[in-house]
């Protein structure tokens, strides 16, 4: 069946569709600096999807992720600004802290078989009300590692992009060669299929869902740190509903939010999507920006009844 | 009946059944707070009568959870066919923003009163139907259907505001949110009737029996002959037309409409106090009595948390903590592992 192929195909039709209509209504939109820009102003966020695709792959969601972001950027600045860390040591210490409070919550939802839009959804809190007790006023980072990562353009393709644009296609990398060529990913996809099944094919359950969870809360991290590679501060208001971005950004990329469907791919067309949509209102300067927030939902309506009448339509297909 | 044979033996030994009862998690957390605020702030229990109207910390917290109560009513059933609705915010500003403006900035009503709320119901069942559709006729998933509003409504709220905040000078608007009925706040009177409403209907109609039926197995249940596409617009039509109302009684109470804040993170907060009052997002058995002492018990905790000097900040650490512990005491695999350790 090509399916699977076919919802981020039409994913990938409509962004070269929406780039072509706004590159002749808008001259200067389809130079090669405006696109690489997406990547730069997104970064974070397809760090954060790509880890959504695999809590969503494996039949879970993760609520928490844009608060994780907000700590990581809080904690970050705390330790470099106040306690005078090492800046590679923070950035270490952060990414463990992320895996380990992601991988904290993947526990309790499998051994106590709790609910994870529930148990993410209070980490959630748990993380944004800790980024409070750190400080409720937002920190400015001045160390020197920090402001070359905001400031260095890296050449490419005549254009520049961030070594943050660069470490989050990294990440992509990885998370692909994860999904596809890994036991690890196998069984992702096997547990977000069927949980009852793969357990019975013997399959490490257990493991691979705390892993699924500790990635996510790695990638939020992450995200983090590239988030104040950008903004240059820690602040426990930074990326509210981020998380709904990240999911937006992996269902419009193709992925089912019922688990076990999809590519990991999916997530950079997903952010790319989004990222359009934004350099596109900001482009006609006439959008108040509220509209940015109607016609992501738009997009995400025709997105999901698009998704629906295929399934809709294979289903109808295998029956005959 | 179980509670009142219980206090009348000791109360060291309450019956089994008694700590079975479903109710009994979510009123015992109620009860703890409602202790520790008895021991660390003085006057808790005070109610005294100024102008007739019943006036203290009790009635102060019960009139703040008013929206949330509602919202949580609403978010039950929802939750009851194995479903979420996360639009509950954004239905919150919209129907807030269009009453507000209708009603205009003047000490005039440019539309009757009566009319500017119909119309903010309306927009708000408007906004029920359209998720309950995508979600029973296009089959979609619940969280994704109503991420869509989620993410629109708010925009559209803010898109006829222009993102400013609308004031509101129109005494009558005023008395959903801060009037007094027989001495007691009027949200209170507006819970109690919805309550009503809903629970008689679920009592006293098959619709209660219906719409578990859907949560526990929706495709057995349409094979049983429910006409489970209609159920299911009713319940978000229905969670749709609570978060409206909610949405009117906290602009009345603020007296203006704030599309940019009001009702933010409020389906969070309704969909907390579902679970907290032991109704499994998992669909199917439900409590309305559970979900408002729920609402309570949020409330009750920001208050305690107030007012014990505590700095806000902690406010939703100590929010998550207190939900981590409910949902693991309300997980089999924990009470096992608990009391393997107790026997070890």
């Amino acid at each position: 069946m090509k399916s699977p192929y076919f919802t981020p195909l039409v994913t990938v039709v409509l962004l070269l569709a929406m780039l072509g209509i706004g590159g002749a209504v808008y001259p200067g939109l389809l130079s090669v600096q405006v696109i690489l820009n997406l990547l730069i102003d997104n970064a974070f966020l397809l760090v954060l999807a790509i880890g959504m695709s695999f809590v969503i792959l494996s039949g879970g969601i993760d609520l928490s992720v844009g608060s994780v972001l907000a700590l990581a950027t809080m904690m970050s600045a705390w330790l470099l600004q106040v306690a005078h860390w090492p800046p590679q040591a923070v950035i270490a210490l952060v990414l463990l802290l992320g895996a380990l409070f992601g991988g904290g919550m993947g526990a309790m939802i499998h051994y106590f078989k709790l609910q994870p839009f529930i148990v993410t959804l209070a980490g959630m809190f748990l993380a944004r009300g800790l980024c409070y007790l750190i400080s409720i006023n937002s920190i400015t980072i001045e160390d020197p590692l920090y402001l070359a990562m905001s400031q260095t353009q890296l050449g490419f393709l005549g254009g520049f992009v961030s070594p943050s644009a660069l470490i989050a296609l990294l990440m992509l990398a990885l998370a692909i060669f994860l999904a596809h060529f890994t036991a690890f990913g196998r069984g992702v996809y096997a547990i977000g299929g069927n949980e009852q099944s793969a357990l019975m094919m013997g399959l490490p359950v257990a493991r691979t869902k705390v892993l699924v969870y500790a990635f996510s809360g790695f990638c939020a991290a992450l995200a983090g740190v590239l988030f104040s590679f950008y903004m240059l501060s820690g602040y426990g208001l930074h990326a509210q509903g981020t998380e709904l971005d990240a999911i937006a950004a992996v269902v419009i990329g193709g992925t089912l939010l019922s688990g076990g469907y999809g590519y990991v791919a999916g997530a950079l067309s997903g952010v790319l999507v989004l990222g359009t949509i934004q350099t596109l209102i900001a482009f006609d300067g006439t959008l108040s920006s509220w509209w940015t927030k109607i016609v992501i939902g738009a997009l995400l309506f025709v997105f999901c009844v698009v998704q629906r009448l295929m399934a809709m339509g294979a289903a109808r297909r295998a029956a005959a | 009946m179980a509670a009142q044979a219980a206090s009348k033996d000791d109360a060291s030994a309450p019956p089994a059944s008694l700590l079975r009862h479903p109710l009994f998690r979510p009123l015992a957390a109620l009860a703890v707070l409602l202790l520790i605020d008895l021991i660390a702030i003085p006057g808790f229990f005070h109610l005294s009568i100024k102008d007739g109207h019943l006036y203290g910390s009790l009635v102060d917290i019960v009139n703040r959870a008013a929206p949330l109560m509602l919202a949580a009513l609403g978010m039950t059933l929802v939750i009851a066919t194995r479903g979420i609705d996360i639009s509950v915010g954004a239905v919150v500003a919209l129907s807030g923003t269009v009453a507000a403006m209708l009603i205009g900035g003047g000490p005039q009503a440019e539309l009757p009163l009566i009319w500017a709320m119909a119309a903010a119901m309306g927009a708000a069942l408007l906004c029920g139907l359209w998720n309950g559709v995508l979600v029973s006729a296009l089959g979609l998933q619940p969280i994704v259907a109503t991420l869509i509003l989620m993410v629109a409504g708010r925009g559209l709220a803010q898109l006829l505001t222009d993102g400013q905040i609308v004031t509101v000078y129109y005494e009558p608007f005023f008395f959903l949110g801060g009037g007094y009925f027989a001495g007691l706040p009027f949200s209170l009177t507006v819970v109690a009737v919805v309550f009503a409403v809903i629970a008689l209907m679920m009592r006293k109609t098959a619709l209660g029996l219906f719409i578990q039926a859907v949560g526990i197995n929706p495709v057995a249940a349409r094979l049983a002959g429910l006409r489970t596409a209609s159920l299911i617009i009713f319940v978000y039509v229905f969670c749709a037309a609570c978060a409206g109302l909610a949405g009117l009684m906290i602009s009345s109470n603020i007296k203006s409409a704030d599309a940019n804040n009001a009702g933010l993170l409020l389906e969070l907060d309704a969909i907390l106090a579902v679970t907290l009052g032991g109704t499994s997002l998992a669909g199917g058995k439900f409590s309305l009595v559970g979900s408002v002492i729920g609402a309570l018990i949020i409330q009750t905790l920001t208050y305690t948390i107030y007012s014990l000097g505590v700095p806000p900040e902690v406010n939703m650490v100590v929010k998550s903590v207190v939900v981590f512990l409910v949902c693991l005491s309300q997980s089999a695999e924990f009470k096992q592992l608990f009391s393997r350790a107790r026997a070890a």
